[in-house]
């Protein structure tokens, strides 16, 4: 398996990336870790009249704090992120979740801007994206906007970017010290994409609940926000009853489809299980 | 042809430069144009690991980047194990603790395997079956590899 021929730049400032990227009309792709476009490519799936390598654009690795956020440069790999102390310190559910994209050699390269901006609906990053409410920084020939999470995926490997704008940034909002958090996946196999996955973010004082978070991956063609299951949780506590009550919630309001991995039956099923599974050790571990 | 380009690249410590079209797998780059067979090519699409070298240190999966990518990068191969003709301590592991049968995957087996020590030398054996999901395996099961990848740690930890 081979790509197809495709011309190559390798800018090493965004500017030149835009530029380039530019001059293709929409025909062009943007290569960030290439985990997800390279094996595209070898299928010949996708043949991009040409690619724009963001490898060597260096101002695109980043991590730091900002405003109660923490920004991470759309570049910095996730293996970066499995590691990096204020990821730990301030976004203890984007670490956990990392130790579930693909594995070790797939994380040395993959980059947290080209999860999101490819947009799978089993990956990680986007759930966690729509459960803390981040946003990513996008940029184009016109200026620089801010997108929501609610507003970036559409559906399937489609999100709001234009094709002339590159995902610069992430912003994830810092969580408040003490959140239980938890990312419950089930896959075949580890590493591989999950069925269905729930990310969790529990704020409690004592019995009660001030804010909850549940957004799910594998469950629809994009990350959904179970806000209903939240509301049970942010109402009557954190008991097993108000748990179990969001976990049957959960399984209404996803809406999934069938695949050669899962019937849609089955995929609602996990939703439930793992919202459970995910709330218990969400709160388990939250102080406050 | 008007779009080839040149790869300058550190391999196992050498030099080389060949010039190849962007559309070239790093993998077939490594085999082809280098000379270098022991990186092997398997599933062409970044599920199976036997393609996995080190690129600049940590372990990656050759047959999806691009050989244009690693100019000027140092790689690693499973070449560059041995030293003074005598197998490095993770390969001496591998042979004891009947860790390969066919061999296809162990060249992907050992650069991952070295990674994964380096990030964690004192892994637990639910770690190391985490560790050496990225690659696989059709003949041993599995058994051989962990027993190899727990026996070569503390070897590795010490001569660091």
């Amino acid at each position: 398996m081979k790509p197809p021929k495709f011309e190559y730049h390798a800018p090493t400032s965004l500017d030149e990336a835009l530029d380039a990227l530019g001059r293709y009309g929409g025909d062009a792709k943007v290569l960030a870790g290439g985990q997800s476009l390279m094996p595209l490519l070898n299928f010949r799936l996708a043949r991009p009249a040409a690619l724009v390598d963001l490898n060597r654009v260096a101002s695109l690795a980043y991590i730091r704090e900002q405003d109660g956020q923490v920004r991470l440069g759309a570049m910095t790999r996730q293996r970066t992120i499995e590691f990096s102390p204020l990821v730990a310190q301030r976004l203890p559910l984007l670490k956990e979740a990392t130790r579930w994209v693909g594995h070790l050699p797939i994380r040395t390269r993959g980059t947290i801007g080209g999860s999101i901006a490819h947009a799978d609906p089993s990956a990680e990053y986007p759930a966690v994206l729509a459960a803390l409410e981040g946003e990513v920084v996008a940029r184009g020939a016109r200026g620089e906007r801010v997108i929501r999470a609610a507003d970036l995926f559409q559906t399937y490997l489609t999100t709001s970017l234009a094709p002339d704008e590159i995902l610069t940034e992430v912003r994830l909002p810092a969580m408040p010290a003490g959140a239980g958090y938890a990312l419950e996946e089930f896959s075949r196999r580890h590493g591989d994409f999950a069925i269905v996955g729930i990310a969790a973010v529990v704020v409690r004082a004592g019995q009660r609940c001030t804010m909850a978070r549940l957004a799910t991956a594998g469950a629809g063609p994009v990350p959904v926000r179970l806000r209903a299951a939240e509301e049970i949780l942010e109402t009557e506590g954190l008991g097993e009853a108000a748990i179990d009550a969001a976990a049957r919630r959960a399984t209404e309001l996803v809406d999934p489809d069938a695949d050669i991995h899962a019937s849609a039956d089955y995929r609602r099923h996990l939703a439930g299980v793992l919202t459970k599974r995910a709330l218990t050790r969400a709160i388990g571990v939250a102080r406050g | 042809m008007a779009d080839m380009m040149t790869v300058r690249l550190k391999v196992n410590g050498v030099e080389h430069e060949g010039r190849c079209e962007p559309r070239k797998l790093l993998v077939d780059f490594i085999r082809e144009d280098l000379g270098l067979t022991g990186t092997h090519v398997g599933c062409e699409h970044g599920i199976c690991g036997a393609c996995t070298i080190l690129f600049n240190g940590e372990a990656a999966r050759s047959c999806i980047m691009l050989a244009v990518q690693a100019e000027g990068a140092e790689l690693a191969t499973v070449e560059g194990l041995m030293r003074d003709g005598k197998l490095h301590p993770l390969q001496e592991a591998f042979r004891e603790h009947h860790g390969l049968q066919c061999g296809f995957c162990t060249p992907g087996m050992l650069m991952t395997a070295l990674d994964f020590l380096r990030t964690n030398p004192t892994p637990s054996e639910r770690e190391i079956r985490e560790g050496i999901s990225a690659v696989l395996c059709r003949c041993t099961g599995y058994q051989g590899i962990v027993n190899a990848v727990r026996a070569a740690a503390p070897v590795l930890a010490a001569g660091r």
